[in-house]
């Protein structure tokens, strides 16, 4: 070997679209969603000079002569009024009452004809330590505000983590109900994928590719077209509820809509696919003697299935919860169409975050927390699939 | 002959496929009997429907005086040998084995005495803790044995259980099998499409041909003795000779060729005078010479080619008639092609077929 040859030049090459489109659409908004969980510039930029001398305070007396005056300043300097919201909102979420204090002081600096010789001049607040307080801690760039956050926690006026109150305390709720309705959707998705994927496999010819199409048909139309169809069946003057009530087996319409029930069968259904595929991928390479094999060594049907085909397709199985389990704690259209306001998953706090309230922090504290279960949740498949000593 | 297996008159169709049509089958107990055939006789369905993976369309099958037709697999209790040998890719060899003991509820301290046993039977004791895929192909089909043997079945099934071996290693395994069943005293049931393999190991071959037995008999029998055309081709080779009888005497028959020469030959009942007829002769059994010696049946022909194959030489001859084709021993001198030979064999060593 001598260096990098002109082969190997050419290889990277043509690898370069693939890792461009990583970096651009993978890795850097990975990145940066990640960044902007921690990420907390907004006081930062706007107090610099504040900043400079914050840092020299013990958090306990009264504020000195200089903090006042660079903050004095510092405000005076502020042009920038969406910024000057943001601080203000950051700071208040960490104190309330920073807004009224803010918009009296700011409209008393821009009073140039009757100067305030200092903050607690304007108002009498700015002697207390707890707002100083609340100003150097977001004066960090760095924050784990967002993560606590993400899962209920928050720092109280020592700095010690500890649980937020209740009335703010909805995402750990909502994260448990994310993983609840995930985990039922799994789970019935194995009930019904499973003897679904080992029928189409022990079919041949047509009847075969009839199972598998109406396996796949869903998956290539649109998940919201297939969630409006879930949303027109269920409905109470709906197919199924009518359907029901003209062969007389319910008087009264069944609640299948704006609840957990609805959002439970049209997951399952959405999300069938990555249950059946897997298992079937498995499930063909498994020789088709060995069922006959075991029955001709004495095994009962129950008992030849459970000893021979079951373990034989676990992998299958396992891979396809995973893939319906990682795709369902993600879901945001079906359960925001189909459910209630009890069945909003993980998803849809972090659209809110992101878009109803424009709060990225959260946003991205809230994302991170969905990708480590993912990632943790993925390394125990990884650990339980490539145990299998004597297995290819 | 005690019955220990009978087919009675089972039809099987695939839709409109007729693949075993009417046959009759006894079995005894003990016995190792081979179902030979090329592939679609009905062989292996006939193995199928024996083992309860293939229901019957019509008739019987009868276990040691019982009808088993609706008795599912499971309860059959017969070991079957799997051409692709079907072990349980989850399990090791040893659990492989134990697998039908644990169905049977056998103690645990038995399972592995017995286990242990099977495993010595085959010569695998070492690997008992190895995975199917770690062993070779041979080593497989060992377990694969093993496994069905160690429950002590009432039959042992064999679809062509050495068709994936190389050729040593099958000769091998066919006289493994063939000692075990003389040692544990086995009913077998072999299916199988090589010839050789049939005549090695079995007491009696039974050859299928389009879902029916053309014939059955020990080995010898279905060799020497060939009820059809389709049998005496399909096992070994043989010269089928056009002719028509002209005289029986009790298990003698005289054959006229086209050509006007005059053959005896043995012949089993159901054949007439005057009836067109082939004449079955073995290459092996025909002897070449210049000169007319004093055997029965000698005919005038002309070697066409000759050719050296290490254990014997293959001679193609041609006379006005027919084609002939003679196996020589390797001692035999070379014949130069265009050479006049007599072709020269007893009465015995050919054999009239009916058409």
């Amino acid at each position: 070997m001598n260096g990098p040859s002109p082969r190997m030049g050419r290889s990277l090459l043509l690898l370069a679209p693939l890792f461009l489109f990583l970096i651009g659409f993978f890795v850097w908004p990975l990145f940066s969603m990640m960044s902007q969980a921690v990420s907390d510039p907004a006081v930062l930029r706007l107090l610099p000079r504040t900043a400079d001398v914050v840092g020299e305070w013990d958090r306990q007396s009264p504020p000195s002569m200089p903090m006042q005056t660079a903050l004095m300043d510092d405000l005076k300097a502020v042009d920038d009024d969406q910024a000057l919201g943001d601080m203000v909102r950051r700071l208040n979420s960490a104190r309330s009452g920073f807004r009224t204090l803010m918009s009296k002081t700011t409209s008393a600096l821009s009073d140039a004809a009757n100067p305030p010789p200092d903050l607690v001049s304007i108002d009498k607040r700015w002697e207390k330590p707890e707002f100083w307080i609340a100003i150097a801690d977001a004066l960090s760039p760095l924050t784990d505000r967002n993560l606590l956050a993400a899962v209920d926690l928050g720092r109280n006026a020592a700095g010690a983590i500890e649980h937020l109150p209740a009335d703010q305390s909805v995402n750990r709720v909502i994260l448990v109900r994310t993983f609840w309705i995930a985990a039922l959707v799994t789970f019935f998705c194995a009930c019904i994928g499973f003897p679904y994927a080992i029928i189409a496999a022990s079919l041949s010819g047509w009847k075969r590719d009839l199972m598998l199409a109406a396996v796949l048909l869903p998956l290539w139309t649109s998940l919201l077209v297939r969630t409006a169809a879930w949303f027109i069946l269920l409905q109470e003057q709906g197919l199924i509820n009518d359907f029901l009530r003209a062969i007389g087996l319910i008087d009264a319409p069944l609640a299948l809509i704006f609840n957990r029930t609805g959002v439970i069968i049209a997951m399952t259904h959405v999300l069938l696919p990555f249950m059946v595929l897997p298992i079937y991928s498995v499930l063909i390479t498994i020789p088709k003697n060995l069922m006959p094999a075991a029955a001709s060594l004495g095994a009962p049907p129950m008992r030849a299935f459970l000893r021979v085909l079951l373990p034989l397709s676990l992998r299958g199985v396992a891979s396809g919860g995973l893939l319906v389990f990682i795709s369902a704690i993600g879901y945001y259209i079906t359960p925001a169409l189909i459910g209630g306001p009890g069945d909003q998953m993980i998803s849809s706090i972090i659209a809110f975050y992101a878009t109803g309230s424009a709060n990225w922090g959260m946003a991205g504290a809230l994302g991170m927390v969905l990708l480590v279960a993912t990632l943790l949740l993925y390394s125990v498949y990884a650990r339980l699939s490539s145990d299998e000593p004597g297995r290819r | 002959m005690a019955e220990f297996i009978k087919f009675d008159r089972i039809t099987k169709f695939y839709g409109p496929l007729c693949v075993v049509e009417n046959l009759d089958l006894s079995i005894a107990k003990g016995e190792f009997v081979s179902l030979l055939g090329p592939s679609g006789s009905g062989k292996t369905t006939l193995l199928m429907m024996l083992a309860g993976f293939e229901q019957a369309t019509s008739g019987k099958i009868l276990l040691d005086g019982a009808a088993i037709n609706d008795v599912p697999t499971h309860k059959r209790d017969m070991g079957v040998v799997f051409q692709s040998y079907a072990l349980f890719p989850h399990m090791t060899v040893g659990e492989n084995i134990a697998f039908p003991l644990q169905m049977r509820g056998i103690d645990k301290a038995e399972t592995a005495a017995r286990v242990k046993q099977a495993l010595d039977m085959v010569q695998l004791s070492a690997l008992a803790d190895r995975r199917p895929s770690q062993l070779s192909g041979g080593q497989q089909q060992r377990v694969a044995l093993a496994r069905a043997l160690v429950f002590e079945p009432r039959v042992v099934l064999m679809d062509e259980p050495l068709g994936a071996l190389d050729k040593q290693l099958r000769e091998q395994m066919q006289l493994d099998i063939r000692d075990l069943h003389r040692r544990l005293g086995l009913t077998i049931v072999f299916v199988t499409h090589d010839q050789s393999e049939a005549l090695t190991m079995s007491d009696r071959v039974a050859v299928f041909n389009k879902g029916k037995i053309e014939q059955i008999g020990t080995p010898r029998e279905v060799y020497d003795e060939p009820a059809t055309r389709f049998v005496a081709e399909f096992i070994g080779e043989t010269n089928l000779v056009e002719g028509v009888v002209e005289a029986i005497d009790g298990r003698e028959a005289t054959v006229r060729l086209p050509n006007g020469a005059h053959i005896v030959s043995a012949v089993s009942a159901g054949v007439a005078a005057g009836q067109p007829v082939y004449l079955s002769i073995r290459p092996e059994r025909i002897d070449l010479a210049e000169a007319r010696g004093e055997a029965r049946n000698v005919l005038e022909t002309e070697v066409t080619d000759s050719v050296y194959q290490g254990d014997h030489l293959r001679v193609q001859l041609q006379n006005d008639a027919h084609p002939l084709i003679a196996k020589l021993g390797r001692r035999s001198r070379e014949f130069a092609p265009g050479t006049k030979v007599f072709a020269a064999f007893s009465a015995g060593d050919c054999r009239v077929i009916a058409p």
